[in-house]
């Protein structure tokens, strides 16, 4: 075969009809970039999601307060105060496999030092807090079991916190007044960011739930109880018995609703992740739909071009092209723009993603696979709707082609 | 077998069927020209040169004959190999140029070695055609468009183009049928020249005057040869030239 001078021939080509050949382009570029760039949006609140979900803890089960639907009345997770500390310890003493168990209360109140006072998010819990949401401290110590035990007035406390309370100043060490009871600051959190919810998790002073229920919110019953479990495949069973444990330590007939709502983190993982899946799948084939359209821009003007150009066809059989070589030429001009149409789009669809998440703070994630998915599937395009043109014009008569107005 | 022709035609037929009808377009030519000739082959229109050319030209085959082109039997060949012949045998040279728009008269030039079975460099490819392009009087305009160049410069073109893979025979479609007279002269004088270098050419044309430059004058009418005879007064297109350009200069 006579492949490097047909490129070139098929370059030449598309040179003399520069306008043309760069708007029959632009459809690919933008469908191609379209692609690129809605797959990397879906994709990367998708990878948010689930980040922020991982964030949760590994293995985590959470135990809500109350049920969304209790005797008819809808209170809501965490509403309806059914879960006692009891509880919490029957969990960590009765169910196997249980590594960490964390009693949560949370409320919101004003907190002050000094001259500095800020609202923020009160969470107790217990000590094994840290680990199960794999929230190391950035600077200082976290609080101890001794300090749960105790209700000792400690606390660590988030770095947004930190910054509206203490500035730069360090504040390990430092006192915090909440509800004017003085709690002495041990450490300062690792920054987490936005929670799905949008919800900044840094705004936050973590205590003993011992503590946060005696001397800040009040009150007897846990919100939720967070648990850890050893390994993946133990916990299905674990919520299991947690479930039966309650219901037993709660009195609740068979056949009545559980007064608490069990989740684990898969749970919550899949119901989040599917709709950022979906949403993917969404923008992909809107793109996609473009990338097409693209795609029949290029058939459109390649046959143009086969009427247009049909002398030149004539002559290039009457000198000895044979079939195959106008054939391959075509081919070869359409997958050209097709490609090259490929490749700049890919360029404009990460510009347009790396643009998004800097200035409109959407999370986007350009994955190699989806470029490569992109890229292919233009060059396939620009095959496809090259061929009937390229075949009709070889299949051109060279009477006919050099006889032609 | 082999006496000194380059192109025998034996009792070709050509038949164009247009739905039920069949139209005999050329009916039973035998024909012999042998290497180094110029003829002309002329005809009113209908009268089926312009079939019996596309025959010659490897661009169609007959219905029925044969065709020997250097002693080979090309009638039967498929568009593939037809398409191989008149890239190594046949040189086209076109009533309407048929130059690529846009396209440098080099390029022009150098389109059938592109085709060409053999591997030419791009350098070669250059160094050939920039070489045919002044053989034919073009030197200095290699880079010239064909809308910058005048209607016989760029028939001058084709026939560089017709030239560049030293073909046996150069077959002219009515080279003259868009040029004015003066400029047909010259294209004569260069189809001249080129005869007397020894290259076989076959030339359809419908006027009389320009069959003059002709060695040789095929006459067709219905599809048959009618007259074939040796031009005995030949015009000598150079000579006419020069005599113009003295007439023309003042005294």
């Amino acid at each position: 075969m006579r492949i490097a001078p047909t490129f070139n021939v098929a370059y030449r080509a598309l040179r003399r009809n520069k306008m043309r050949s760069v708007l029959t382009a632009l459809g690919i570029i933008i469908g191609v970039g379209a692609v690129i760039a809605m797959v990397g949006i879906g994709n990367g609140a998708k990878a948010q999601v689930e980040s922020q979900i991982a964030s949760l803890g590994e293995n985590v089960i959470l135990i809500f307060s109350g049920s969304t639907t209790s005797s008819g009345i809808r209170t809501g997770w965490g509403g309806a105060g059914t879960l006692k500390i009891e509880d919490a310890e029957a969990i960590r003493r009765e169910v196997p496999g249980v590594i960490g168990v964390s009693e949560e209360v949370v409320s919101t109140t004003q907190v002050a030092a000094g001259n500095q006072n800020w609202f923020t998010r009160i969470y107790g819990e217990s000590a094994d807090y840290f680990d199960i949401r794999q929230w190391p401290l950035a600077d200082g110590v976290p609080f101890m079991a001794q300090d749960v035990r105790s209700a000792n007035k400690v606390c660590v406390i988030g770095r947004t916190t930190a910054t509206q309370i203490y500035g730069n100043e360090n504040p390990i060490g430092q006192i915090l007044r909440i509800k004017n009871v003085p709690f002495t600051i041990l450490g300062v959190l690792t920054p987490k960011g936005l929670s799905p919810q949008g919800v900044d998790q840094d705004d936050i002073v973590v205590m003993p739930y011992t503590s946060a229920m005696k001397r800040v919110i009040g009150g007897t019953t846990l919100r939720n109880i967070n648990v850890q479990i050893g390994e993946a495949r133990q916990i299905e069973a674990a919520q299991q018995q947690i479930i039966s444990l309650l219901r037993q330590r709660h009195n609740i007939r068979p056949g009545r609703d559980d007064d608490f709502t069990v989740r684990t983190q898969q749970e919550i993982a899949e119901a989040a992740t599917a709709t950022s899946r979906v949403m993917t799948v969404l923008l992909g084939a809107i793109a996609g739909v473009s990338l097409l359209v693209g795609g029949i821009g290029i058939m459109n003007i390649m046959l143009v071009s086969v009427t247009e150009r049909t002398r030149e066809i004539g002559v290039r059989m009457a000198v000895g092209a044979r079939g195959n070589d106008i054939l391959t030429q075509f081919l070869i001009e359409a997958v050209t723009l097709s490609s090259v149409g490929g490749v700049i789009g890919i360029i404009c669809g990460i510009a347009t993603s790396k643009i998004l998440s800097i200035y409109a703070h959407w999370p986007t994630l350009i994955s190699i696979s989806s470029i490569a998915i992109a890229f292919l599937f233009a060059a396939a395009v620009g095959v496809f709707f090259g061929f009937y043109p390229a075949r009709k014009a070889a299949a051109l008569d060279p009477i006919e082609a050099l006889r032609y107005e | 077998m082999n006496n000194g022709a380059l192109v025998r035609l034996l009792g070709v037929h050509k038949v164009y069927r247009t739905g039920e009808m069949e139209v005999p377009a050329v009916c039973g030519v035998s024909l012999e020209i042998k290497r180094g000739e110029f003829v002309a082959l002329m005809g009113a229109s209908g009268s089926g040169k312009s079939t019996l050319m596309n025959i010659l030209g490897c661009l169609d085959r007959p219905s029925s004959g044969h065709y020997l082109l250097d002693d080979a039997d090309v009638s039967g060949l498929d568009r593939d190999q037809l398409a191989d012949i008149r890239n190594r045998k046949i040189g086209f040279v076109f009533q309407n140029f048929n130059l690529l728009p846009r396209t440098s008269a080099r390029e022009n030039a150098e389109l059938p070695l592109v085709y060409s079975a053999q591997h030419l460099s791009h350098a070669q490819l250059r160094e050939r055609a920039d070489r045919v392009l002044a053989s034919v009087g073009l030197a200095g305009r290699e880079d010239h468009h064909p809308s910058q160049l005048s209607g016989g410069q760029q028939q001058r073109v084709a026939i560089a183009r017709a030239l560049i893979n030293d073909p046996e025979i150069l077959l002219a479609d009515e080279p003259t049928g868009n040029l004015d007279s003066r400029t047909s002269v010259e294209i004569m004088a260069v189809f001249q020249q080129l005869n007397e270098r020894g290259i076989t050419i076959i030339m359809v044309t419908h006027e009389q005057d320009i069959a003059a430059y002709a060695k040789r004058n095929v006459i067709m009418r219905d599809g048959l040869i009618r007259h074939d005879h040796l031009v005995t007064q030949r015009c000598d297109a150079q000579a006419q030239l020069q005599n113009g350009r003295d007439a023309a200069e003042p005294i």
